[in-house]
């Protein structure tokens, strides 16, 4: 550490300043640029130029360990970590942040809260997110977690006017401060051991210890509560459904995407990082919050009839899937974590924006009754609802068979076979609510003849969202090789 | 064209649904002309299989392969052996009658209606036509869905009980197959360094036996409820009750039969040792048994008609299914053949039903009686799909159950013993069906009106019972189409079986397979080849 800012240091973070530097640009002059409401929208421009130099930012990066044939940079001493692992992450935060930003602004603008503050709210979190996979120093990921969940703590809040969404952001502020101190009592633990905040120097430190060394476990306990908060596994998963439910849906949908990738690439640095080698005491930790969560996300789920809460209850299933896959802990189990949540983003993406397409003036379109006769109404919607819950139920030839494919197989290479046959079982009860939306869509007649939500960029995002869930299921190898490649450096 | 015969047989009817999304929902007339074109083109597409498949060549005909997810070790990879010959060609052609039955019958969202017919066409000749597993599992997964929205969507009063109800079921079965198929997967990657979901390599494979056991169940349970085999039969009544009557034919006639193939195509070869241990062929044998009887015993007792006809299929897939573990050359042709018999018989039968339920929607039996003077066409059809489906000698029921018979009687003459009362007890209840609904006077007014059947109706039974009548009265083709394969079959599973002094075994056979000895000992010489 010679020198206190190289120019490498700038470039394992470029990605991230280039978000900072927009996100608070559209803060501070959204109303200078664009007085008139109706004239926000424009915003997004910000938005795609903000994409297009992190997305630069990515490319770069990812072109120059390819060309130098490495398999990290390491910047700012070792607090940040640019890895194929990283960079992976980040292209889902981009996809996911991008589609949430086009698909937004009609359903602001019906929900008369169409402020510019969202836009750089979206791309702050990003940033928060951008550390959170590519941070390696317990004080970068804390502060980039901080980020993340202060701007999705706004975000839930942001229908000002609706009880439901305050409601949700008080929950989600005090139970998501709750698990932060959780969190930093875990780092507290970590650093004490290690006398160091990066996550190499941990990882020694850890390691030098026996296998079940009491205060490891106590670190190791008080972290993983904090992580598994935040990807909203039981028993710790009881503020999403209500988070979920009353923020507004576009948030939702980034919520539940996003912000589950960014807690999971954080989770996986973490337990395969510092958490390495006291395997030995998680795995049965982590096979039994799995097949917890399993249960409880879809038991819960069968008697939804709000579909926003139904889907947050598949979405806590599927934090139980990604979970199994780190559970078989073999190549296997984390390649299948990767595809899970690639397909994931869209599947989960295109769901919510569904529901944000049902979501019209006067008629809040939540509910199962608000799907019935889609069909008939716009076929397309259905059509692509369809084809969103086969892939979140795992049905073949759609995106969603192959994320649990990796998780099955990554079970049945490590011997886990009771894991793995729970594992299937509970595919079958998902399709069972599942296809409570798709019954009520096809079969029954409609309850409201409304038209549909159809803004350009709505359809825009559900369109890149269902052709990509289809692809990937249909013509997966490219995908697969991606999120193989990336974690294999 | 030969190279890519098959992958034209598997696209057509998807070609035909994407013209037909393309034609406005409102032209019923021309969305009917339409998807009756694609049905019957993708009929004819399958027929020069028929003249082009030789018999001369071992293995599959017309291979196609391409690399799809080198990843995964996944192929494009399909092919054709005697086996899925008949049941492609029966997929074609019921998927094809069955379209053409729908033309009056389906008067609600039409184009939905023929697009998942279309749809699911495609995943049925993909699920025969498949040789790699990862292939294979997607066309079985994707047959489920447009089967679900048809019973769903165009079913009787209690459609979304039977639809859910038969995806649950053949999706819970399937999930566990998949682990079955993981785990041999992952087992070649052990043994071989390399992963590959090829159906060929995975047969190079040495398990233990424990583990073949535990993979041998998986794929049971992933199959069995597919034909069904009792006790996984539960879905299937209700599934065939609700469903529109192209559902059901499609349903009896070929869905069913995926199970069946999936027992012959993958849990024999892939799993020899497993499919002979004996406490597994007990218990298999057993439960195709007690569905034989159990299913007609149920027949006899429904005031349903289409229950009636539903609950016979139980009871005629436990003779399929005794056949297969009975797992030598006699009943594993019987088998195959009973599958298709199964196919054309049930079929018929349950577009018959159609014919009654479009005029009268009710499917009582006590509804009708004495139907034969006010329709007497229709009553020579229903007899002779009647005859056919109880095994009337000269009509093809009677082969296939001859057949499977004379292999049960090979393997254990106890499991022939108590198949033979499903052969009565068939007849009891298809004779007692007739003669309540067509015979006698007609005692309800209702029925004084009813019409003969139409010509586009006739039109649909006319190939099945000629069909029928062809394999009843000349089925050596099939037995000649079925010996290469069945010999394959027999050979991997039971090598000994033709190992075994040829005096012996030529004496048993000529006492009790007297028709089918030119068959027997063809496959010997092949085997010793």
């Amino acid at each position: 550490m010679s020198q206190y800012y190289t120019s490498m240091d700038h470039f394992t973070i470029i990605p991230a300043v280039m978000l900072a530097l927009f996100g608070c640009a559209v803060l501070l002059f959204d109303f200078l640029i664009f007085p008139d409401p109706r004239q926000r929208k424009y915003l997004l421009i910000f938005v795609a130029l903000a994409e297009g130099f992190t997305g630069f930012g990515l490319y770069r990066q990812e072109a120059w360990l390819n060309a130098n044939g490495l398999t990290q940079i390491a910047g700012f001493g070792g607090s940040v970590t640019v890895d194929g692992f990283g960079i992976f992450f980040n292209w889902i935060f981009l996809v996911a942040a991008l589609l949430v930003a086009v698909a937004s602004y009609q359903y602001l603008e019906t929900a008369g809260e169409h402020h510019g503050e969202y836009y750089g709210l979206i791309l702050l979190a990003q940033c928060g997110m951008y550390f959170l996979a590519m941070g390696t120093d317990l004080i970068t990921l804390f502060i980039g977690l901080e980020l993340m969940a202060l701007c999705f703590y706004v975000m839930v809040g942001f229908l000002r006017g609706d009880k439901r969404s305050n409601e949700a952001a008080m929950k989600y502020l005090l139970l998501g401060a709750f698990s932060s101190g959780f969190l930093a009592y875990g780092f507290s633990v970590m650093y004490g051991l290690a006398g160091s905040t990066k996550l190499a120097d941990i990882t020694m430190a850890i390691e030098a210890r026996p296998a079940w060394d009491p205060v490891v476990f106590l670190a190791l306990a008080t972290t993983a509560v904090g992580l598994l908060f935040k990807i909203a596994v039981v028993p710790f998963h009881m503020w999403a459904p209500d988070a979920y439910e009353g923020a507004p849906t576009t948030v939702t949908a980034y919520l539940s995407v996003a912000s589950k990738a960014a807690s999971m690439a954080f989770l996986l640095r973490i337990f395969l990082g510092p958490l390495g080698s006291a395997r030995a005491a998680w795995e049965p930790l982590l096979a039994v919050v799995a097949v917890a969560t399993l249960t409880i996300g879809n038991l819960a789920a069968i008697n939804q009839t709000n579909i926003k809460r139904l889907l947050a209850y598949s979405s806590i299933s599927h934090a139980g899937y990604m979970l199994l896959g780190l559970v078989a802990g073999n190549q296997t189990g984390i390649d299948g974590i990767a595809v899970y949540i690639m397909v994931y983003t869209f599947m989960t993406l295109g769901a919510f924006l569904v529901v944000v397409a049902l979501r019209r003036k006067g008629i809040i379109g939540e509910d199962l009754d608000d799907f019935a006769g889609l069909m008939q109404k716009s076929p397309g919607y259905a059509v692509l609802m369809l084809i969103f819950l086969l892939s979140l139920s795992g049905i073949p030839p759609t995106a969603g068979f192959l994320g649990k494919y990796y998780i099955f197989l990554a079970l049945i290479e490590t011997g886990h076979y009771a894991l793995a046959v729970v594992a299937v079982l509970y595919v079958a009860v998902a399709i069972y609510y599942y296809f409570k939306i798709v019954k009520s869509m096809f079969t029954r007649e409609e309850v409201e003849t409304s038209p549909a939500a159809s803004g350009f960029g709505l359809r825009l995002a559900l369109g890149v969202s269902g052709v990509f869930t289809l692809l990937i299921g249909i013509y997966p190898e490219p995908f697969l090789k991606l999120a193989q490649t990336s974690l294999m450096r | 064209m030969d190279q890519h015969i098959l992958s034209i047989v598997l696209l057509t009817p998807l070609a035909g649904l994407a013209v037909l999304l393309l034609i406005p929902g409102k032209s019923k007339g021309l969305i009917r002309i339409w998807a009756n074109v694609a049905g019957l083109a993708g009929f004819l597409v399958s027929l020069p299989l028929v003249h082009r498949f030789s018999l001369d060549v071992g293995g599959y005909q017309f291979e196609e392969k391409a690399d799809w997810i080198p990843t995964l070790g996944a192929h494009y990879h399909l092919g054709l052996d005697g086996i899925s010959l008949l049941l492609v060609m029966l997929t074609t052609l019921m998927g094809f009658l069955a379209i053409l039955s729908s033309w009056n019958a389906i008067q609600d969202r039409v184009k939905e209606y023929y697009a998942m017919f279309l749809l699911l066409q495609t995943g049925m000749i993909g699920v025969f036509l498949s040789l790699d597993f990862f292939l294979f599992y997607i066309f079985w997964e994707l047959v489920l869905v447009p089967m679900y929205f048809i019973i769903g969507v165009w079913g009787g009063p209690r459609k979304l009980y039977a639809a859910i109800k038969f995806f649950l079921y053949t999706l819970a079965g399937s999930v566990l197959m998949l682990l079955g198929i993981l785990t041999l997967y992952f087992q070649h990657f052990q043994q071989f360094g390399f992963y590959t979901f090829e159906i060929a390599d995975l047969m190079k494979v040495s398990m233990p036996l424990a583990m073949q056991q535990w993979v041998f169940w998986a794929f049971f349970l992933g199959f069995a409820i597919k034909v069904p085999m009792f006790p996984f039969h539960t879905w299937l009544p209700d599934a065939h009750v609700e469903a529109p009557t192209g559902g059901s034919v499609i349903l009896a006639a070929v869905l069913l039969k995926m199970g069946t193939y999936g027992f012959l195509r993958f849990s024999l070869p892939l799993l020899p040792k497993a499919s002979m241990d004996k406490t597994i062929v007990m218990v298999l044998a057993v439960l195709s048994i007690v569905g034989i009887i159990y299913g007609a015993l149920v027949s006899l007792m429904q005031k349903d008609w289409k229950k009636l006809v539903a609950y016979s299929s139980v009871s005629h897939l436990g003779f399929c299914t005794l056949g297969l573990f009975a797992m030598n050359p006699n009943g594993i042709a019987g088998s195959v053949l009973q599958q298709i018999n199964h196919g054309i018989s049930t079929g018929m039968l349950f577009l018959i039903v159609g014919v009654v339920y479009e005029r009268r929607h009710t499917r009582e039996i006590s509804e009708y009686g004495g139907l034969a003077h006010v329709m007497p066409k229709f009553a020579v059809v229903f007899a002779i799909a009647m005859l056919s489906s109880a095994g009337l000698p000269l009509l093809n029921g009677f082969i296939g159950e001859f057949t499977i018979l004379q292999g049960a009687f090979e393997a254990n003459r106890a499991w022939a013993a108590f198949a033979v009362t499903g052969v009565v007890l068939g007849a009891a209840y298809l004779l007692w069906l007739y003669q309540r609904t067509m015979l006698g006077q007609v005692t309800n007014e209702k029925n004084l009106g009813l019409a003969d059947m139409s010509l586009r109706e006739i039109a649909i039974f006319v190939p099945l019972i000629a069909w029928s009548v062809w394999i009843g009265v000349y089925p050596k083709p099939y037995f000649d189409v079925l010996r290469r394969p069945v010999a394959e079959i027999v050979q991997r599973v039971r090598p000994e079986y033709y190992a075994a002094p040829l005096a012996k075994e030529t004496d048993h056979e000529r006492r009790w397979s007297v028709p089918l000895v030119p068959l027997a000992l063809a496959a010997k010489a092949e085997a010793a080849r």
